[in-house]
């Protein structure tokens, strides 16, 4: 069972086909559940506070947006912490919003500097796009140990 | 009970900087809140389509979306609050844009501001009580006269400013440094009182603003207490005789500066601070005490400078001073100094400042340092226009409080 880093990182659908093939899908969802169930964050809707920027610091120097380092924050630790990672490129936006074009750039570079298995994809427009992208996803995750 | 004000939050950031609760508690301290204007998934596409601004960030798109939404009332709110991370490029560019649409294309009052994670409520309150003042008092805002006999006080961060005013006359003034806030006010109306001839309780209204605004207002029993950027456009234009069509209002103050895009005596988007101390009244102050001249004398001095002689153009108080004591080490005159610090001060409004609101003549240019000759003509030169200093201009908070505060005299 790896742990899959996926992009968009908000994507549900993606999140369900890592963890159907029995592997662990790392996302916003992630990321955000550790913060809203810490007890004592008070900071909605994200429960994201002042001093994520500031951890976002070991990611993106102090002239980047904090919006940037903020996001980092979430992102940065599960990337770190990722065995593989799948990356839709051009996703629709009810696939997968990432908001901020500028963290998008900064989290794919980092999952290329982690030379860990990766898949890229485009995302799929028509229906035979749509199932050559499952089968895609399908046998990349097969290739790491998961279930057929 | 009033229903709370409905600000539209159009922005890209804020709740991963950590801010959005800093943005929430801003807009209930005033009796408004913000909320995001919900869209279709198809809705946002076209929308973001037809605006024409092909921005990557996909919360850019979404606030694009949503400020065509509301110009076009398919959502309905009181006024809109744009707000995007501070050094994002493609934000500011969407930001800028968002708000020249929605104040070319709406009634919506509108303010952007670029944050950082440090970002507190306490900054954004007094913008966020301006929008609510605007979409709430909008009669109070439109009244052109004042009438009876009313004060208004200006608790401001250097100076606390008191007018007494009689049927559109000013009949006394007060103007002292901002010591203990509540003893500055009593001794700047106490001025003011005096020299109209009048007592305290011959007064039919008071209003106050300024940062003391609410100290001060409930020590003395204020009828009115408003924040700056309204009370201050509207003194503006009044005493500019400009009070019908469009204007800009300049305030550089001791602490904070404000550029506030004004139609028919009402601000329609307005930028306040969000620089550094180089481009403050206080580096003016600085200024002077360092070359040995009142501040009153500063504008003159400068007059008689060439500014392009000192290179001087830090944002940073400290940095500045290094650069004027610099020119005075190396031989500069007094005269070029006192011009180089008022270029530089006009210069920073400028560039950082100003290029958030429409500049439309006639541009009135208010508060102490519209005093200062040298800042208001370095100003007139960055604009290429000839700026309006009226009368009192060092008053204007305390006019336009005189004036907005007639309108609480009861039986009128």
């Amino acid at each position: 069972m790896a742990k899959v880093f996926i992009y968009p990182a908000t994507s549900l659908i993606l999140s369900d086909l890592v963890a159907r093939f029995d592997h662990t899908p790392l996302g916003t969802a992630l990321g955000i559940r550790e913060r809203i169930q810490t007890p004592g964050l008070e900071s909605p809707p994200l429960q994201i506070t002042p001093d994520d920027p500031k951890r976002g610091l070991k990611y993106a120097a102090v002239e980047v947006p904090s919006g940037v380092r903020g996001r980092m924050a979430v992102y940065g630790p599960l990337i770190e912490d990722a065995e593989a990672a799948i990356v839709v490129h051009d996703a629709d936006f009810a696939f997968g919003c990432m908001g901020c074009a500028r963290t998008n750039e900064l989290v794919k570079f980092m999952i290329r500097q982690r030379s860990i298995p990766t898949l890229d994809l485009n995302y799929p427009r028509t229906e035979g796009e749509g199932e050559e992208f499952v089968a895609a996803i399908h046998q990349f995750l097969a290739s790491l140990g998961g279930r057929l | 009970m009033t229903s709370p004000v409905r600000i539209a939050q159009l922005s890209c950031g804020p709740e991963y900087s950590g801010v959005q609760s800093e943005i929430e508690e801003a807009a209930r301290a005033v009796d408004a809140e913000v909320f995001f204007p919900d869209l279709k998934l198809s809705d946002i596409r076209s929308s973001f389509e037809a605006f024409g601004l092909d921005v990557r960030s996909s919360d850019l798109k979404l606030a694009i979306a949503r400020a065509k939404a509301l110009v076009e009332g398919t959502v309905e709110a009181d006024a809109v609050f744009i707000a995007t991370c501070f050094r994002c490029a493609e934000a500011a560019i969407v930001r800028n844009e968002l708000r020249r649409y929605i104040h070319e294309n709406s009634d919506l009052p509108v303010v952007s501001y670029s944050f950082t994670e440090r970002t507190t409520s306490g900054t954004l309150l007094t913008r966020m009580e301006a929008l609510t003042t605007i979409a709430r008092r909008r009669t109070l805002l439109a009244r052109e006269h004042q009438e009876g006999l009313t004060m208004g006080v200006d608790s401001g961060s250097s100076t606390t400013k008191a007018v007494v005013m009689q049927n559109d006359r000013i009949i006394g003034t007060g103007w002292v440094p901002t010591t203990e806030v509540i003893a500055s006010a009593d001794e700047a109306i106490q001025h003011a009182i005096s020299e109209a001839g009048i007592q305290r309780e011959d007064l039919n209204a008071v209003g106050t603003t300024g940062y003391g605004r609410y100290l001060v207002g409930k020590r003395i029993g204020a009828d009115l207490i408003q924040e700056e950027l309204t009370v201050n456009s509207k003194g503006a234009v009044y005493l500019a005789g400009a009070q019908h069509g469009p204007s800009t209002v300049i305030d550089i103050g001791g602490m904070d500066n404000k550029a506030i895009s004004v139609s028919n005596g009402i601000p329609g988007s307005f930028t306040m601070g969000g620089i550094c101390a180089g481009a403050s009244g206080r580096f003016l102050e600085m200024t002077a005490k360092r070359l040995g001249v009142d501040i009153t004398e500063l504008g003159p001095l400068a007059m008689a400078g060439l500014s392009r002689k000192v290179p001087m153009n830090s944002y940073c108080i400290v940095f500045g001073t290094q650069s004027l004591v610099n020119a005075l080490a190396t031989g500069s005159s007094r005269e070029d100094v006192a011009a180089a610090a008022c270029h530089s001060v006009a210069e920073q409004v400028f560039e950082q400042q100003l290029q958030e609101v429409d500049i439309k003549e006639p541009v009135i240019m208010v508060g102490g340092t519209s005093l200062i000759q040298g800042l208001v003509y370095a100003m007139g030169q960055l604009l290429k226009t000839e700026m309006v200093v009226p009368p009192h201009s060092q008053f204007i908070g305390a006019v336009g409080s005189a004036l907005l505060s007639s309108g609480y005299i009861k039986g009128r």
